[in-house]
C-alpha cells in the first residue's frame, strides 16, 4: 500500500477508484527490435485511454518484451498495463521481471495463463507453466502486501502493483466462470478485463452470475471489445480464435457493407453501440478496446462513445 | 526389363475361400499364371506382417493374401485384420526401397474360381510391370522362406499342391 | 504403463550406420503390450534392416532377440551372448530398458529404436492416452481422479483457462484431433461426486522439486533392502 492509500497509485487505479468509467486499450509490440512501433502507437492513444495493455508474446509469437515496450509506452505519455503470461517464465523470472518493471515505473500488471505454444511461431518450445494465473496473482499480491517472495523470504522494497486478471465469460463450463473470477479476487486481483465480447446477451447473463456473488463490488470489471474492420475478421474470430463467441448477426452486419472504408466505418459504429450498451450493465466499470493492429480507430471510437475527455487524475 | 521375367509370387490363401476357389479354377480348367505359389492359412487373420516381410526379404517378387469376401469371414473379421496388416506393410516397404504395390489384399468366395484366376493374372501382370525384386538371390527360395515364417499358422498343403503344377492344362 | 513409438526408419538407419553386426533387442514388457518393441516388432525391424542393407548393397548382419524385461539386469543375462557378438544393439525397450542395457553391457554401443513417450492408459485396443506425468506429488485426490499436470495442456492447478469450450481444450493433437479439457472433466466428475466445492479451493503453486525439475530422483525402500 502506498502512502496515499492506493495500492500502486497508477492512473488506472485512480480512475477506477474514483468510480469513473475507465477506458483501456491494447498495443502489440513488434516482431523486431523496432522501438518506434510502440512509440507511434502510444502517441496515437495518448489522451484517449487511461492505460494501455502491452501484450506479452501474444498468441505465443515472439515480440519485443512487454516490460521494455511498457516502459516505451510510458515514456511516450501512456500508462502501461504490462501483461505477464505463465507460459514463458517460471516463478523466478516472473518475480524478477516484476521487480524490474517496478523499478522502471510500471504499476499495472495483467496476470495471464497465456495462449498455448502450439498456436505460435515456436511450437517446439517447452511451455513453462510453473505457476498458473491464480498463483501468479497471489504471488504478486504477496510481494506487494506482505513484502515476501513466493518462497516466503522477505524483501526491503515491495513493488507497488495494481493487479489485473482476465476472464473469458464465454469459456466453458459457463456455470463455473463466475466462480473462477471469485477465486481470482480471493487471490488478489484488483481489476479484470474480459475476452472480446460480441455476444452481449451472453455477457449479460454472466454479469448476472457475477452480481449474484457480489463480485462486481470486489473487483473492477472492464468489458473487452474488438472493433471489426470487416466481415473477414469477424468470420476468422468466430471460427478460429479459441474461446471467442461471435454471433452470426455480427458477421452478417459486417458482410452487409462494402469492404474498405465503409466496413471500417461500420466496425467503429458497431463498437460505439456496443460500448454504450455495455456501459449500461451494472458492475461494468470500464471498457477495454482491443483494436488489433488498428490503434488509429481507438480515438474516434472513444470520442464518439462520449468518453472524452479522459480524467486527469493526480 | 527382360520379357522373359517370370515372377515368383507368394499367395497366402484362406482355406475357406481362396484356396477352394483355386481348386475350382483348376477343375474348371481356367488358365492362370504359373507364377503363384500358395500357402494355405486357416484364415487370413493369421497372416502377420513378418510373414510378408520374410517372403519379400527372401526375394519374392510379390505377395498377396486372398481372403473371404468382406463380411463373410468364417472367423468374422480375420480378412479385415489381414487387410490392415497389408496396408501397414505397404507403408514399410518404401522405407526399405521396395514398391508398396508388391503386396496386396484380395477377397473372393470359394465359388469364385474365375475370380481366383483373374486375380492371379492381374497381380502377375502388375509384378511383371514392376520387374524383379532387387533382393532376389540365387539359391534362396521365397516360398520356402515364407512357409518357414508362417510355419506356426500355415496348414499342410496336400502334396503336390494344385498351384505347384501351375495352370491346369 | 510406459508407452513408446518406433522412431522413423531413416533415423534408425543413421543410428546403426557403419556397423556390421546389429542386434535388434525387443523387450517383452511395456513396449510389447503397446505393440511397439516386443519380440514381434523386433523381428519386423530386423527384417526391414536386412532388406534395406541388401537393397543398398551393404554387408550387414542383423539379428533380433528379446528380453523379458530390459530394465532388470537378471533378464539381460539371458541375452548377453547375443549382445556380446553384436557391434551395436538397437534397443526397442523404453528409455529405462535402453539405459539399463547400455549400463550392463558398457562399453557396448546401445542405441534407441523407439521414442518413449508417456505413461499411458489403454483406452481401447491400440489406443493409449497419457495419464500420468510422474511429477512426484500427486494431486488427483482433489481433482476427481483426473491429472491436471498432464491432462491439462497448461498444467493448471486452478483451471479451466478461457480456452475451454464445450468440454474441449483449445489445443488439439498434432493430428488435429480434439482433446478433452481436463478441468471440464474435473468439474463434471466433482459435481457427480457432490464435491464441486473443491473447485472453489485455490490449489497452491505446485512443488516441482519433487518432479524431474529437482534433479534425477532416487527411491530407496530401506525396509526391503537385502540384509
Amino acid at each position: 500500500m502506498t502512502d496515499n492509500g492506493y495500492k500502486a497509485g497508477s492512473n488506472l487505479e485512480k480512475v477506477l477508484s474514483a468510480g469513473t468509467f475507465a477506458v483501456t486499450s491494447e498495443c502489440g509490440p513488434p516482431k523486431s527490435a523496432d522501438g518506434g512501433v510502440i512509440e507511434r502507437k502510444a502517441k496515437i492513444l495518448k489522451g484517449f485511454v487511461d492505460a494501455v495493455n502491452i501484450t506479452d508474446n501474444q498468441t505465443a509469437v515472439v515480440r519485443v518484451c512487454s516490460l521494455a515496450s511498457g516502459v516505451t509506452a510510458q515514456q511516450n505519455g501512456v500508462e502501461a498495463i504490462m501483461q505477464m503470461t505463465c507460459r514463458d517464465r517460471n516463478r523466478l523470472a516472473m518475480q524478477a521481471d516484476i521487480l524490474g518493471a517496478a523499478t522502471l515505473g510500471i504499476k499495472n500488471i495483467l496476470c495471464l495463463t497465456g495462449d498455448h505454444l502450439s498456436f505460435g511461431n515456436h511450437p517446439e518450445a517447452k511451455g513453462v507453466h510453473d505457476l498458473d494465473s491464480l498463483n501468479l496473482i497471489r504471488m504478486y499480491k504477496d510481494m506487494r502486501d506482505e513484502k515476501t517472495f513466493q518462497c516466503g523470504e522477505e524483501m526491503d522494497v515491495a513493488p507497488p502493483l495494481y493487479i489485473g486478471c482476465a476472464e473469458n465469460p464465454f469459456g466453458d463450463p459457463f456455470e463455473f466462470r463466475a466462480l473462477r473470477l471469485k477465486k481470482k479476487i480471493e487471490a488478489g486481483a484488483d481489476f479484470m478485463q474480459t475476452q472480446c465480447i460480441f455476444n452481449i446477451p451472453k455477457f449479460k447473463e454472466w454479469m448476472k452470475e457475477v452480481r449474484a456473488l457480489g463480485l462486481h463490488q470486489e473487483i473492477k470489471i472492464l468489458a473487452g471489445i474488438t472493433p471489426l474492420k470487416g466481415a473477414g475478421g469477424a468470420r476468422y474470430m468466430k471460427n478460429f480464435v479459441p474461446g471467442m463467441d461471435v454471433p452470426q448477426e455480427i458477421v452478417d452486419r459486417m458482410a452487409g457493407v462494402e469492404k474498405g472504408p465503409p466496413s471500417h466505418a461500420e466496425g467503429k459504429k458497431l463498437a460505439v453501440e456496443m460500448i454504450k450498451e455495455l456501459a449500461e450493465i451494472e458492475g461494468v466499470a470500464g471498457i477495454h478496446i482491443m483494436a488489433v493492429e488498428w490503434e488509429e480507430a481507438v480515438p474516434e471510437i472513444v470520442e464518439t462513445a462520449g468518453l472524452l475527455p479522459r480524467p486527469a487524475v493526480a | 526389363m527382360a520379357d522373359d521375367f517370370e515372377p515368383e509370387i507368394i499367395v497366402f490363401a484362406c482355406h475357406y475361400c481362396a484356396y477352394a476357389a483355386a481348386d475350382l479354377a483348376g477343375s474348371m480348367r481356367l488358365q492362370y499364371p504359373s507364377t503363384i505359389r500358395m500357402i494355405k492359412l486357416p484364415c487370413t487373420g493369421k497372416l502377420e506382417v513378418i510373414h510378408l516381410l520374410r517372403a519379400l526379404e527372401a526375394g519374392a517378387d510379390g505377395v498377396y493374401a486372398a481372403g473371404c469376401l468382406e463380411g463373410e469371414c468364417h472367423y468374422l473379421k480375420g480378412n479385415l485384420w489381414a487387410r490392415k496388416r497389408i496396408e501397414h506393410v505397404k507403408k514399410l516397404l518404401p522405407e526399405v526401397g521396395l514398391e508398396p504395390e508388391r503386396v496386396e489384399m484380395y477377397n473372393m468366395s470359394s465359388a469364385q474360381g474365375p475370380e481366383f484366376a483373374r486375380v492371379a493374372t492381374e497381380f502377375t501382370e502388375r509384378i511383371k510391370g514392376l520387374g524383379p525384386n532387387p533382393l532376389r538371390r540365387h539359391g534362396v527360395s521365397p516360398h520356402a522362406a515364407a512357409r518357414d515364417a508362417a510355419k506356426d499358422v500355415a496348414m499342410p498343403d496336400p502334396s503336390p499342391a494344385p498351384t505347384e503344377k501351375g495352370p491346369a492344362e | 504403463m510406459i508407452t513408446a513409438e518406433r522412431k522413423p526408419f531413416d533415423e534408425i538407419l543413421t543410428l546403426v550406420d557403419g556397423h556390421k553386426k546389429v542386434l535388434v533387442a525387443g523387450c517383452d514388457t511395456c513396449v510389447a503390450i503397446c505393440l511397439t518393441g516386443g519380440e514381434k516388432e523386433a523381428e519386423i525391424l530386423a527384417s526391414e534392416l536386412r532388406m534395406k542393407a541388401q537393397a543398398d548393397g551393404r554387408e550387414v548382419e542383423v539379428e533380433h532377440t528379446a528380453a523379458i524385461r530390459q530394465c532388470e539386469w537378471e533378464y539381460l543375462d539371458m541375452i548377453a551372448a547375443k549382445v556380446e557378438e553384436a557391434d551395436v544393439v538397437l534397443s526397442m525397450a523404453c528409455g529405462i530398458g535402453i539405459q539399463s542395457m547400455a549400463e550392463k553391457f558398457e562399453p557396448k554401443l546401445v542405441v534407441p529404436a523407439v521414442n518413449t513417450n508417456m505413461l499411458g492408459m489403454p483406452q481401447e485396443h491400440a489406443v493409449w492416452l497419457e495419464r500420468c506425468g510422474a511429477c512426484g506429488d500427486c494431486v488427483i485426490g482433489e481433482t476427481a481422479g483426473i491429472c491436471p499436470v498432464v491432462r491439462c495442456s497448461k498444467s493448471l492447478m486452478n483451471g479451466p483457462c478461457g480456452g475451454s469450450h464445450d468440454g474441449k481444450c483449445e489445443v488439439t493433437t498434432p493430428e488435429k484431433e480434439e482433446i478433452d479439457c481436463a478441468w471440464a472433466l474435473i468439474w463434471e466428475r466433482l459435481k457427480a461426486q457432490g464435491r464441486e466445492e473443491l473447485m472453489e479451493v485455490t490449489r497452491p503453486p505446485k512443488n516441482w522439486s519433487k518432479s524431474s525439475s529437482g534433479g534425477p530422483r532416487k527411491m530407496v525402500k530401506e525396509e526391503a533392502k537385502p540384509v
